[in-house]
């Protein structure tokens, strides 16, 4: 997927003012808190589990390539195909080899972020073969030719008014208000891309090293379909979602779907482990598993690491104070929020995501909420310091770190340049007490809001003042 | 016991108000307080931009200003939890100073936690009466754990009556050099924390740090609300209205 998160300013403050996704948005961010604070609180050791989490996590991470050879090999004898791809190109050329070597017309999809990285849909799209997306949130912006906004409600920007107009268009229907309806249209509309397409693609969750597994998290029968119905499926991930055993995918799965819809468990978790045996009644005659790694080596190898621990639940998103504003798409890329921030420099390169790590108040809402606790802020601010080593920072910010930092570090000139201040605003702030407009790097602070004026001395001065009184 | 102020640079600028009331609460308590004159800034400023030198460097400044004290208290969350849980991590390539940040973090508490839990200061002489609402500020919540200690607080004033306000641990939207570098989403940040404050119908919103104080005075009275006070706990508990520059 192309990366627009040079763009993230403008489009942030466009964002801001459209009226339809802030309703949209609104909604989505009471429904997505409410939900997770209710069930994280009715298991009364979440910070254990979270913490267990975090260590397997750490675990797998730290041998990764023993869990993934003993992935593949158990996953080859249960036969399962299984292929490796160093870039986006790669695992897109897979896909369509395999598509061409089954004779393959039309493809479901059900969702799939590394998909999204590697702007898969496009480009088997452009060898011919129709791919319909079949997850609701992923088929709305298919139809309405958008990228998700969320990594787990893709179309969470959408208001149902939006959904309702987009079907009446494209379906060639009549309008339908109610969302229940909306949804049995879209079934319906669907159904027989199941019964007639020749191949799934599906993301994976997890890969299961013990057993040679793949596994989805879904709320929609779609998945299982996916998996299921056609003659090949395909299963696409990366190389970080290798846990060892199936007791770790039960730890994780206590965390995920509290974490993610604030449910106790998904409507579906369906693990695939080889094609159809001979004794199974349906299935694909051919399992494919493309393991991708694009950028996940290296930031194994780099202080951001901990980042890979991310089992993709979307949390850090619903409660960071930024994207429930701006939402996902400002941040142009496929992960948007906190993790977006960290991931989008780091597989795209910081120069291509100068504002990401710095449009964040490090609030750290989302580091406490994250299920394997990676901490988000400090993550950035590695990313920050990356930018000033690397001169990325602006002018003006340079500059003002610069002079700022000579004063705080000389308490002499400090404590003169902070009685000039006090003085100084005091006076400009008048009677009301309150500055309405600066210039300079403050004019975008009185932009939005008065800046309360100092009171004419400083701390420094009134204390060392009175003590001079004491003792004279 | 000695007690080493750290007034943090904000509340010495903009507001002495809050550095005197601190300075008012820990005598009161009975504690021999020092204020190590050269004092300036704790670095975060410098830290959360990326120059990590010049966090450095202000860091072991603070280090050794506060090397003669059993306890450092100081009337900020955002400030305290930049000694407590991040000087660490910036001395990790300065192991002799990374062991005089782990003395110093060990001592060093923001001031409700430091009157509620190490002194135990149960009645405060102030004038002060009215609803409060209090804000939880994001340093002092997710770094250091306040939360229940300025409610107990404010609960000892007889007069005084606490309304929470719907998301009161959400942020305000300041985020320091945040607030001007994306003003527009801060803004809309802070609009929303104005929207829950009000709803409350309180007298003032109370909270323990100056940069969410600043963010959310200046953007309450830009809408056009000059009735709702914005205190810092010190002032509420000892009855300063943070006009003072005496």
């Amino acid at each position: 997927m192309e990366i627009t998160s040079q763009d993230f300013k403008a489009v942030s403050s466009a964002k801001l003012k459209d009226e339809k996704l802030q309703k949209a948005l609104f909604q989505a961010k009471d429904g997505f808190v409410v939900s997770r604070a209710k069930v994280v609180k009715e298991l009364d050791n979440f910070e254990a589990i979270r913490q267990a989490a975090s260590d397997v996590r750490d675990h797998c991470l730290a041998h990764l390539d023993e869990y993934l050879e003993a992935w593949e090999s158990r996953a080859q004898a249960a036969g399962t195909i299984v292929h490796w791809a160093e870039s986006y190109e790669e695992l897109n050329a897979i896909v369509v080899k395999i598509a061409q070597d089954n004779r393959v017309k039309k493809i479901i999809k059900s969702k799939s972020m590394v998909g999204e990285e590697t702007g898969l849909n496009e480009y088997v799209e452009g060898h011919g073969i129709e791919v319909k997306e079949t997850d609701l949130g992923e088929y709305i912006i298919q139809q309405a030719g958008e990228h998700p906004s969320h990594i787990i409600a893709p179309a969470t920007h959408k208001s149902k008014e939006d959904v309702s107009e987009l079907f009446a268009k494209k379906h060639d229907r009549p309008r339908l208000e109610d969302a229940e309806k909306l949804t049995h249209e879209a079934r319906e509309i669907l159904r027989p891309h199941f019964l007639d397409a020749d191949m799934g693609i599906t993301g994976a969750n997890f890969m299961i090293a013990e057993t040679g597994s793949t596994v989805i998290v879904t709320n929609e029968g779609n998945g299982r379909m996916t998996t299921t119905m056609p003659r090949v499926h395909v299963a696409i991930s990366s190389i970080e979602k290798c846990i060892p055993t199936l007791d770790d995918f039960a730890l994780m799965m206590r965390l995920l779907p509290r974490s993610a819809t604030g449910q106790v468990i998904s409507n579906y978790v369906s693990m695939t482990t080889g094609p159809k045996r001979n004794e199974d009644l349906d299935g694909p005659g051919e399992f494919h598993v493309i393991i991708l790694d694009v950028g996940r080596t290296r930031v194994l190898g780099s202080e951001l690491r901990e980042a890979l621990r991310c089992i993709r639940c979307g949390a850090c998103m619903n409660h960071c104070p930024v994207y429930q504003n701006v939402g996902g798409h400002a941040y142009g890329w496929v992960y948007p929020g906190p993790i977006g921030s960290v991931l989008t420099p780091a597989y795209n390169g910081l120069e291509n995501a100068i504002d990401l790590p710095n449009a964040a108040t490090l609030c750290n809402q989302c580091g406490v909420v994250c299920p394997v606790k990676i901490p988000l802020p400090d993550l950035m601010r590695k990313l920050r310091e990356k930018q000033y080593e690397k001169n990325l920072k602006s002018k003006t910010e340079k500059w003002s770190l610069k002079v700022w930092a000579y004063v705080a570090t000389r308490p002499k000139i400090y404590s003169m340049v902070t009685r000039v201040m006090a003085r100084a605003g005091k006076i400009v702030g008048g009677n009301s007490g309150r500055i309405r407009k600066m210039i300079f790097a403050g004019q975008d602070w009185t932009k939005h809001r008065d800046l309360p004026t100092p009171r004419g001395r400083t701390f420094r001065d009134i204390y060392l003042n009175s003590k001079k009184i004491n003792k004279g | 016991m000695r007690v080493g102020l750290f007034v943090t640079c904000l509340a010495d600028v903009m507001r002495p108000s809050i550095g005197l009331s601190t300075l008012d609460l820990l005598e009161r308590a009975g504690c021999e307080v020092i204020f190590p004159e050269n004092q300036t800034c704790c670095g975060q400023p410098a830290y959360n931009a990326g120059d990590r030198a010049t966090a450095q460097k202000l860091a072991r400044k603070v280090v050794s200003e506060f090397a003669d004290v059993d306890y450092v208290v100081i009337p900020s969350g955002s400030c305290g939890g930049m000694i407590k849980a991040h000087f660490e991590d910036l001395f990790s390539d300065l192991p002799e100073y990374k062991n005089k940040a782990q003395w110093l973090s060990a001592r060093t508490y923001e001031l409700t936690d430091f009157l509620v839990n190490v002194v135990n200061a149960d009645s405060f002489n102030t004038s002060f009466q009215g609803t409060v609402t209090y804000h939880d500020s994001c340093a002092g919540l997710r770094e250091l754990g306040i939360k229940d200690q300025p409610r107990k607080l404010l609960r000892t004033l007889p007069h005084v009556e606490l309304k929470e306000m719907s998301g009161a641990e959400q942020c305000c939207g300041f985020g320091g050099t945040f607030s001007v570098k994306y003003g527009d989403i801060s803004s809309r940040i802070v609009d929303l924390k104005c929207d829950d404050l009000e709803s409350t119908e309180a007298d003032a919103v109370v909270l323990g740090d100056l940069g969410c104080m600043l963010n959310i005075e200046g953007k309450l009275r830009r809408r056009g609300n000059h009735k709702t006070k914005v205190l810092h706990i010190a002032e509420v508990l000892t009855g300063r209205n943070g006009e003072e520059a005496e």
